[in-house]
C-alpha cells in the first residue's frame, strides 16, 4: 500500500475521530445548559425556544411543588425519577445545590410538578441530542 | 402554586410541543405544522381520556 494511501486514511481517521468529539462536546454542553448547543451553531432562536421551554418547564415543575429525586439506589420508580430529573442537566444540579425540590407529599398539585420535572429533563436530552446531530452535520 | 388540571395539560403540551417540534422537523414550516399537531394531540388525547374514563367510572 502506497505511503500516501496509508497517511491519507490516518487523516481522515483523526479527523473523523476529532468529529465525533466535537458532537459529544455539543451534547454535553446542551445537557449542562438547555438550549446551549443551539447557541454554540448561532441558532440563536432554537436555542432560545428551547432554553426557555425546557427552563420553563423545569420553573412550572418547582412551583407546583414538585420533587427533584436524589440518587438513590431503592425503588425502581424513584431511580427513573431521578434519572429523568438529572437529564435535565445544571437546572438538576443548581435545584439539588441550594436545596429546592424537596416536595410536598400533602398536595396533589406535587405529583404534577414531578412530572413537570421529569419531562423537562427528557426533552432536555431530546434537544442536546438534536444539537448534536446539528454539530455532525446531519441536520441543517 | 395551584392550577387547574386542564391549564397543567395547557401548558405541558405548549412547552412539549415546541420543543418536540425544533428537534423533530428540520423546516420552519415543517416544524410550526408538527407543532401545532402535537399540541392538538396532546390537548385531544387528553380530553377523550378524560371521556372514557367518565364513561368507564361515571362517579
Amino acid at each position: 500500500m502506497p505511503s500516501e494511501t496509508v497517511a491519507k486514511r490516518a487523516t481522515a481517521q483523526t479527523e473523523a475521530a476529532g468529529h465525533a468529539t466535537k458532537g459529544w462536546g455539543v451534547f454535553f454542553l446542551g445537557w449542562l445548559v438547555p438550549g446551549l448547543g443551539y447557541f454554540i451553531h448561532k441558532k440563536w432562536i432554537r436555542g432560545g425556544l428551547v432554553l426557555g421551554c425546557i427552563s420553563g418547564m423545569f420553573a412550572i415543575g418547582l412551583a407546583l411543588q414538585g420533587t427533584v429525586y436524589p440518587f438513590n439506589t431503592g425503588d425502581i420508580l424513584q431511580m427513573l425519577g431521578w434519572l429523568g430529573d438529572f437529564c435535565a442537566g445544571g437546572l438538576y444540579f443548581g435545584t439539588r445545590f441550594l436545596g429546592g425540590g424537596a416536595g410536598n407529599p400533602y398536595q396533589v398539585m406535587g405529583d404534577y410538578g414531578t412530572v413537570f420535572l421529569i419531562a423537562a429533563g427528557l426533552l432536555n436530552l431530546l434537544a442536546a441530542s438534536d444539537a448534536r446531530d446539528v454539530a455532525l452535520g446531519r441536520k441543517p | 402554586m395551584t392550577i387547574s388540571h386542564f391549564t397543567a395539560v395547557l401548558l405541558f403540551a405548549a412547552l412539549a410541543s415546541v420543543v418536540f417540534a425544533i428537534t423533530l422537523r428540520e423546516t420552519l414550516r415543517d416544524q410550526v405544522r408538527y407543532g401545532l399537531e402535537s399540541f392538538a394531540w396532546f390537548v385531544g388525547g387528553t380530553i377523550v381520556g378524560g371521556w372514557i374514563l367518565y364513561f368507564i367510572n361515571p362517579h
